[in-house]
């Protein structure tokens, strides 16, 4: 097993974990920290595909480490958007849930 | 690297394509730099030149019968980017564009901010947030490479997030974040799919893709990541939660963007990714199965809407339902026994254009509606169509749009996509579209009913509503009625840039 295909494992892994805590978490924080992990999978992979796809002569392609550059300032701002959403959730009323039991507009009605 | 087939080249006017993407980004930064109480003022010369620069794209895409392209710093892909406006990119433009502006009409009376001195919030962030979502739609329009519409995507998220929750209640935030949860695995769903196409093919180009793709693992998982994801921000059955309590619980004329504009952008997204990076590739399994889900949308989108109490809800679900309209495009235009091509997908296209102005106009007469009358209980909405008759029926006509009686839009598109059934064969899906015509007819009849009925007590206006946004809501409304029309011209602008038949049918 060479190192780019521990990696591109290792990349896979952290996007099962990461969509696995995405989807069961009911705690937002959770979800978020779930997204970060998810996404470090996907960034692994980028730069796994940037070292398997290199040309003889260079150590990497740029093409994948410029986007995976990108992605991250992405998933950075998507990260402090939520964490600012979720402190003015817990500000408004005292607990950050998304659940649809306290407010109940949509889903309390589609469900009954 | 293979080099790049010289294929492209920057036409005559592409540079008016940069100018489409950096006028809106132009106007956030300038109503960063004098503030916001200048926000106002500077989208209304932005969005209107906007829509100048998308008409002038459409008039000159619809005569010279060619795509408009351009190639940024003249780098060629693979490794640079291009801008392309086909048929269906200048034909979305145009239409997202007119409703962004009348929207803008609409929302001068609540997010107006000349007559105050000091600047608030929630102008402020709408007018900007305004402007991202025109500039960010269309980059997604014209991005000829899907890094670039991944980055296009997120900027579109995170415009339209902060509108679900512009007055700040609680059940708004959550509405908000929930609609960023989804949204942000939707976007990493894509990223996924992203990174396994480039490893396989060694370009995003869309073109160059489209001549490289083949069928294999690798593409089939990122072809369904990416749809998955895309799936997830366009609210389609059964990842419809986020939609309903973010676009009800938003302001009038924010709902109207969510509603009308924002969930286009995902779409159009995967009607790029099946028809013009991957042609030809969906199977028959695949495509009856995103119809069946396009299925289910318009039956329970229209049943919960049958079932709600609250008149934004009504048109959220609406919306729900609406969409799935959408996605019978993919069993009626992939079907590869038959090259039927062009009819469904301008069904389509037409249908998302058409949903766009009389859910636009619906949800603003709802606004209107809830500003005189302080709630919006479609139990207690009797005498409203004497007060507000204009705006009733602007509620009216974009309601007969959705059903798809003629000469509406909404008639034009369902009339496409059920001759698109006879064609191919698929009589089940003619059910459906019907069947959902009935169930909406329903509702608007419900609504209209109680609207025209006579109150339970005298009525009591809150405020009174502003003759212009009436007028808003009713452009629009007539706009979608009016749409049926295209018939006659400019709807084979959809077919610029198309190919005659897919090459990858014949591998």
């Amino acid at each position: 097993m060479n190192a780019a295909t521990l990696f591109g494992l290792c990349g896979a892994a952290l996007v099962g974990i990461g969509l696995y805590g995405l989807i069961t978490n009911p705690e937002p924080l959770r979800k978020i920290l779930a997204f970060n992990l998810l996404g470090g999978g996907v960034f692994l992979l980028f730069g796994v595909i940037a070292r398997r796809a290199a040309v003889a002569g260079l150590g990497g392609d740029p093409v994948p480490q410029a986007m995976v550059i990108t992605a991250i300032v992405v998933a950075f701002a998507a990260t402090a958007m939520a964490i600012a959403l979720v402190q003015r959730l817990g500000d408004e009323t005292g607990r950050a849930s998304i659940s649809s039991d306290s407010s109940g507009t949509g889903d309390g009605e589609e469900k009954s | 690297m293979p080099a790049a087939t010289a294929l492209e080249a920057t036409t005559a006017d592409g540079a008016l394509l940069v100018l489409a993407i950096i006028l809106p980004v132009i106007g956030i930064l300038l109503s960063f730099v004098l503030g916001g109480r200048y926000a106002e003022r500077i989208a209304g010369i932005l969005l209107p030149a906007g829509l100048g620069v998308a008409c002038i794209v459409f008039l000159k895409a619809w005569h010279s019968e060619k795509s408009l392209s351009y190639i940024v710093g003249n780098w060629q892909p693979p490794l640079g980017i291009t801008l392309c406006a086909d048929g269906l990119s200048v034909a979305m433009m145009v239409a997202m564009a007119i409703v962004i502006c009348l929207i803008g009409v609409f929302a001068h009376a609540n997010f107006g901010s000349r007559a105050v001195s000091v600047e608030t919030r929630a102008p402020m962030v709408f007018w900007v947030m305004l402007m991202a979502i025109s500039g960010a739609m269309n980059m997604i329009f014209i991005s000829g490479d899907l890094f670039t519409l991944y980055v296009a995507l997120e900027l579109l998220t995170f415009a339209a997030v902060p509108l679900v929750c512009l007055d700040g209640r609680a059940e708004t935030l959550q509405a908000a974040l929930r609609y960023l949860l989804f949204a942000l695995l939707g976007s990493i769903l894509y990223l996924i799919g992203t990174a396994l196409l480039y490893g396989s093919y060694g370009t995003l180009d869309i073109v160059l893709m489209s001549q490289r793709v083949h069928l294999e693992p690798a593409t089939l998982a990122a072809a369904t990541l990416m749809t998955v994801g895309l799936f997830a921000k366009t609210a389609l059955f059964p990842l419809h939660l986020w939609l309903p309590p973010a676009h009800a619980g938003a302001p009038a004329a924010a709902s109207a963007v969510l509603s009308a504009v924002v969930v286009k952008g995902s779409f159009f997204l995967i009607v790029r990714l099946w028809f013009d990076v991957m042609p030809g590739l969906l199977s028959v399994a695949g495509a009856q199965l995103v119809g069946a889900l396009g299925a289910s949308a318009i039956i329970c989108g229209n049943v919960v809407a049958l079932r709600q109490r609250r008149l934004k809800l009504l048109i959220a679900y609406s919306t729900v339902a609406q969409i799935g309209y959408l996605f019978l495009i993919f069993p009626l235009a992939a079907d590869p026994l038959h090259l039927q091509y062009g009819d469904a997908l301008t069904g389509g296209m037409l249908q998302a254009i058409s949903h766009a102005t009389a859910k636009a106009a619906m949800f603003m007469a709802a606004g209107l509606v809830y500003a005189s009358l302080g709630h919006d209980e479609i139990s207690e909405l009797g005498g409203i169509a004497r007060a507000l008759p204009m705006t009733m029926f602007a509620f009216g006509l974009g309601g007969v749009c959705l059903i798809g009686l003629p000469p509406t839009g909404g008639f034009l598109a369902k009339w496409l996509l059920l001759e698109a059934t006879v064609a191919t064969a698929q009589w089940w899906w003619a059910i459906v579209i019907i069947a959902g015509g009935l169930l909406t007819s329903a509702y608007v009849f419900i609504v209209l009913s109680r609207a025209m009925g006579a109150p339970s007590e005298p009525l009591t206006l809150h405020a009174a509503v502003p003759k212009y946004q009436e007028v808003a809501a009713l452009g629009l409304a007539l706009l979608s009625v009016l749409l049926g029309l295209v018939a006659l011209g400019p709807i084979d602008v959809l077919q610029v840039g198309r190919p005659e038949a897919p090459m990858a049918w014949l591998r």
